[in-house]
């Protein structure tokens, strides 16, 4: 059971899946760091779904060298991010800005989310309102009901 | 307004469905260039051996020039070479070609078979000059006016259609622009 359990969960384990060579590590481990951290974010455009960290293509190879090339001459996060975007357009970055045009993208579900939250609250006050109209659950207990209801409560308890 | 908020999930639905559906329609490997209406990046490349003049940006201005990156291992580069070589010879455009990681004597041989419609070849070899122009597939063609700007990228192999309604309207517009 155990076995299996383990056999189970290390199937589920996500292996690690960098595309990184070892000839393209930088030596300097904080660089690499920082060149691990700018490759997540770059879209590979060859296979578009995956960064150039996880991408096995040519140019994905090309571009985490370079990045590792403009951080060893001194660029920062941001810079290298600008080189790249400079050459390729705000789509190879796998998180898109916040600006103009991709307002609605950002903002788009919450916009939703609102949209349905104040639906939701009309219809629930709607529904309150006619079991008023009709006298329901607001008016007050008859003499009857409430010996029943005690009744009840009694039984219960006991 | 009662029967409005009713059809509003409708709507909604129709909205998302017509976005989808002009996504369809897309070619999702068609990425707008960032480099359009920008002058072309500063660049020099080598020529091929026994080759005589190679690449670079000042070789770009004064004429409305077509670059097209291409390289020979790359099979649609050979769909479109009798198509560029058209607008070369019967249309008079100049075209110019950069050699993407190609090696020199297979690049050779792929003109010598094929033809050459290139004024003039850069070799790049590692790409790195590619990746300059935004380049991320093999072949991508650039159209670039007198200044040097570029105007208009195509990715994927030139067909006649896109020769027809779009590069040759633009090689008229620009030439009689400036």
């Amino acid at each position: 059971m155990r076995a299996l359990l383990i056999a189970v969960l290390l199937a589920l384990t996500p292996v690690a899946a960098s595309a990184v060579q070892p000839d393209e590590v930088l030596k300097d481990p904080a660089l690499e760091g920082r060149a691990r951290e700018i490759s997540k974010d770059l879209r590979c455009l060859v296979c578009q779904n995956q960064s150039i960290d996880d991408s096995n293509a040519p140019l994905a190879r090309d571009l985490r060298v370079l990045v590792r090339e403009r951080l060893t001459a001194g660029d920062s996060n941001q810079q290298v991010l600008s080189f790249v975007t400079d050459r390729y357009g705000d789509y190879v970055l796998l998180r898109p800005p916040f600006k103009a045009t991709t307002l609605f993208l950002w903002i788009g579900p919450f916009v939703i989310l609102a949209i349905g939250g104040v639906a939701t609250a009309l219809y629930l006050r709607g529904r309150k309102g006619a079991a008023v109209a009709a006298g329901g659950d607001t008016a007050p207990l008859t003499e009857d009901e409430r010996r029943r209801l005690d009744a009840l409560l009694r039984k219960d308890k006991a | 307004m009662r029967r409005l908020i009713y059809l509003l999930p409708l709507l909604l639905f129709v909205g998302v469905g017509v976005a989808f559906l002009r996504g369809f329609d897309r070619d999702p490997r068609d990425i707008p260039s960032a480099l359009i209406d920008k002058p072309a990046p500063e660049f020099s490349l080598p020529p091929l051996p026994g080759y005589k003049e190679g690449l670079s940006n000042a070789t770009l201005k004064g004429d409305v020039t077509l670059v097209n990156v291409f390289a020979s291992w790359c099979i649609p580069c050979k769909a479109e070479h009798p198509i560029i070589t058209r607008l070369a010879r019967e249309q008079g455009v100049t075209v110019r070609g950069i050699n993407h990681k190609d090696k020199a004597e297979d690049a050779i041989a792929w003109l010598n078979r094929n033809g050459d419609p290139y004024a003039s070849i850069g070799v790049d070899l590692d790409g790195r000059v590619s990746i300059d122009w935004g380049v991320y597939g093999v072949p991508e063609t650039f159209l670039l006016d007198r200044q040097g700007r570029i105007r208009f990228k195509h990715v994927g192999p030139l067909t006649p259609q896109v020769v027809e309604e779009q590069i040759l309207p633009m090689v008229k517009h620009l030439r009689s622009a400036s």
